[in-house]
């Protein structure tokens, strides 16, 4: 970066959630006392050395970690570049790095005594991810889901529901992951006495976007010691998926001091920019206010939000976590993105060669990683996030290939 | 004295208290705004709540989605709902008009251009939902400096302390939610709303409307009973859901509704 005065990337938010222009509490009255005291239990806990370490626990022996950091040889050869690095949050217990932060909230739910969870999902990992904690946890969970998404996630439906789960089709709206957000913030603001909503990306009114950035924090710090002791040295270059963005800041913010580490965060490209169906309001978006903070949204001219397109319903969200908008803003991370053919040949690719099935969340920064890698020398080190497991997505790719099963 | 200050301080010479009808603009089709508003006002409205079309209404149940949805369909924007409040000026230069919906319309527009526009249009308050005194600092001056209310959310979940410095930033009148919930919510607690309305009294000396939870002429007449103002929503849009395909249905029968809730509390 070209100024002189180092950011301290630590000083970020605020007292009051501003990632510069973006972040904030955007929300009716009635949610600001119970955002109060979440944020005050927040403050408390994350300085409080017994919760980080039932935090560690439960990472290390119910979800699994640390996850590997694999390095992928058969795809490095074939992309013929950069050294190609997988972080392997498919790994985690549940099959995606959503898991991180639903054990983290969890445990704040637990500490604050309410008996109940509501989520959010779009693929549906975020719900599995939530339902799974509160079947551990004994809690009452209840997942909003698009109908759309109910549609295309069947799989993840069931799981949610074999975990005991009562997962609510939204029909609302373009029925997809922004209007499950709606219907939780409405169950949310009815039963804020009991409930504890449990949000699944780095968005949402503060302190949201802190606190999962903070429990999603142990990728990058994992990877990035992963890469000093079997490389040697740091990374070069990041690569993750941005929907909401939950992975990516994860991976990210560890290694935003190390100034010769480039980032690139992964947009869905849907069909392309150019035909404006897509998912990439960090390229393509302008700033607004949505589901409690602003940042990059796509909305139209009239500030109405749009329909957004990707064949990974992770992905499918009009808006992005404010910390990225911040990033983007300051040049510190670059936003790009891959196309849904990218992804699905980017998915069909790792799966051949090295026997790894993404996610097609994780497909489009893979699609990216590989063209970086082959823009880049023999030396040089690229990570991708491979934040999740692909057998979800096979009934789609299959639809595609035009085979039912 | 703005027109909503001149209102309310007649209202409180006469004794009586403010009835504050809420409609979506554009439901169910633009063209049955204006008459709409009209009515509202014949049938013994004091201010005019008027809905701003937002796609994603985090804040409302299904009544008043559903409106939006219905305005949506008709692409009325924020620009049209300010020609529909000019046009309404030509007739009627003395019923306040207050703006209601959500931030990113507001935001897109761009807030010096908003202010003035409306201002020049004829609207008396806006109410943002999603914006809360904190996010506010740079715009309530920006509203003042037009001559616009910034009307601002009390909840049962808001503190005394939170609550005075609500009030220190909101003008014309504050708007009590009286349960804890989304629009058209289920009936609310008289008692309840009373006894945080005597405390949010200690707070300030602004009028305090109170919305959610009114069906009827009954509960218009016991929460005007110890509120400055009555706000109604959902009740009235569901008129026009049930009425789909005859918006002069629709507007009688929310003209009657307004007129005996005017009726019950002015008893």
């Amino acid at each position: 970066m070209s100024d002189s005065n180092p950011i301290d990337f630590s000083a970020v938010p605020d007292a009051r959630g501003h990632f510069g222009p973006y972040g904030g509490r955007f929300v009716s009255e009635t949610l600001m006392d119970a955002l109060d005291e979440l944020e005050r239990l927040y403050r408390t806990l994350s300085d409080d050395p017994a919760f980080q370490a039932e935090f560690d626990r439960d990472l290390a022996f119910y979800v699994g970690r640390p996850s590997p950091l694999y390095l992928a040889e058969r795809l490095t050869q074939k992309v013929g570049g950069a050294q190609i690095y997988l972080k392997r949050e498919d790994l985690n217990h549940t099959g995606a790095h959503k898991v991180n932060n639903t054990i983290g909230q969890a445990l704040l739910a637990k500490h604050m005594g309410k008996p109940r969870v509501i989520a959010e999902t779009g693929a549906g990992q975020h719900g599995v991810a939530t339902a799974t904690v509160a079947a551990r946890l004994g809690l009452k969970c209840q997942v909003y889901m698009g109908a759309e998404d109910v549609r295309r996630q069947a799989l993840n439906v069931y799981r949610m529901k074999l975990l005991g789960a009562e997962v609510i089709p939204v029909t609302s709206g373009s029925r997809t992951l922004k209007d499950a957000m709606n219907e939780a913030m409405r169950d949310w603001v009815t039963n804020i006495d009991d409930t504890f909503y449990i949000i699944g990306t780095v968005a949402g009114p503060h302190p949201y976007p802190e606190l999962v950035r903070d429990f999603q924090c142990v990728i990058g710090r994992e990877a990035r010691e992963q890469c000093l002791t079997q490389a040697g040295r740091l990374p070069d270059a990041l690569v993750a998926c941005v929907g909401g963005g939950s992975n990516a800041i994860g991976l990210f913010h560890p290694f935003l001091n190390d100034e010769s580490v480039r980032m690139y965060g992964v947009e869905a490209g849907g069909h392309g920019i150019a035909t404006g169906e897509h998912a990439a309001p960090l390229s393509a978006g302008q700033p607004g206010v949505l589901h409690g903070n602003r940042t990059y949204l796509m909305s139209d001219e009239a500030g109405q939000i749009i329909e957004t397109h990707s064949v990974s319903a992770g992905l499918d969200y009009p808006g992005v976590g404010p910390e990225h908008s911040w990033l983007k803003d300051i040049g510190r991370v670059d936003y790009v993105d891959a196309t849904d053919d990218e992804a699905l040949h980017a998915f069909r690719e790792l799966t051949r060669v090295e026997g790894i099935m993404p996610a097609l969340e994780s497909s489009h920064a893979v699609a990216y990683g590989m063209k970086l890698a082959a823009s880049m020398s023999p030396e040089e080190i690229v990570v991708i996030n491979l934040s999740g497991r692909g057998d979800k997505d096979i009934h789609t790719v299959a639809g595609i290939d035009g085979i039912s099963i | 004295m703005s027109r909503i200050q001149a209102r309310f301080s007649a209202l409180q010479a006469a004794g009586r208290k403010a009835l504050i009808p809420y409609i979506t603009a554009g439901d169910p089709a633009p063209a049955v705004t204006l008459p709409l508003m009209h009515d509202l006002v014949a049938a013994g409205a004091d201010i005019i709540e008027l809905g701003i079309p937002f796609s994603d209404p985090m804040a409302d149940g299904p009544v008043i989605q559903l409106a939006m949805e219905r305005a949506l369909a008709h692409e009325v924007s924020l620009r049209q709902v300010l020609e529909m409040v000019a046009e309404f000026r030509q007739r009627d230069n003395d019923t306040p008009v207050v703006l209601m919906g959500y931030l990113n319309p507001v935001e897109r527009m761009g807030y010096d251009e908003f202010a003035r526009e409306a201002a020049e249009a004829g609207v008396d308050g806006v109410l943002t939902v999603d914006l809360p005194p904190e996010e506010a600092v740079d715009v309530v001056p920006l509203f003042k400096a037009r001559g616009l209310d910034t009307i601002f959310l009390l909840a049962p979940t808001t503190t005394a302390e939170r609550a005075r410095s609500i009030c220190q930033q909101a003008s014309g009148y504050v708007y009590y939610v009286s349960l804890k919930g989304v629009t058209g919510s289920s009936a609310l607690d008289v008692t309840d709303v009373a006894n945080k309305l005597d405390m949010l009294r200690t707070v300030t000396d602004l009028p305090i409307g109170v919305g959610f939870g009114i069906r009827d002429g009954a509960t218009a007449a016991a929460v005007g009973e110890v509120a400055d103002g009555v706000v109604v929503g959902s009740v009235l849009v569901n008129q026009i859901a049930a009425n789909a395909d005859n918006p002069d249905a629709a507007r009688k029968a929310i003209s009657a509704i307004i007129a005996e809730m005017r009726g019950a509390m002015d008893h």
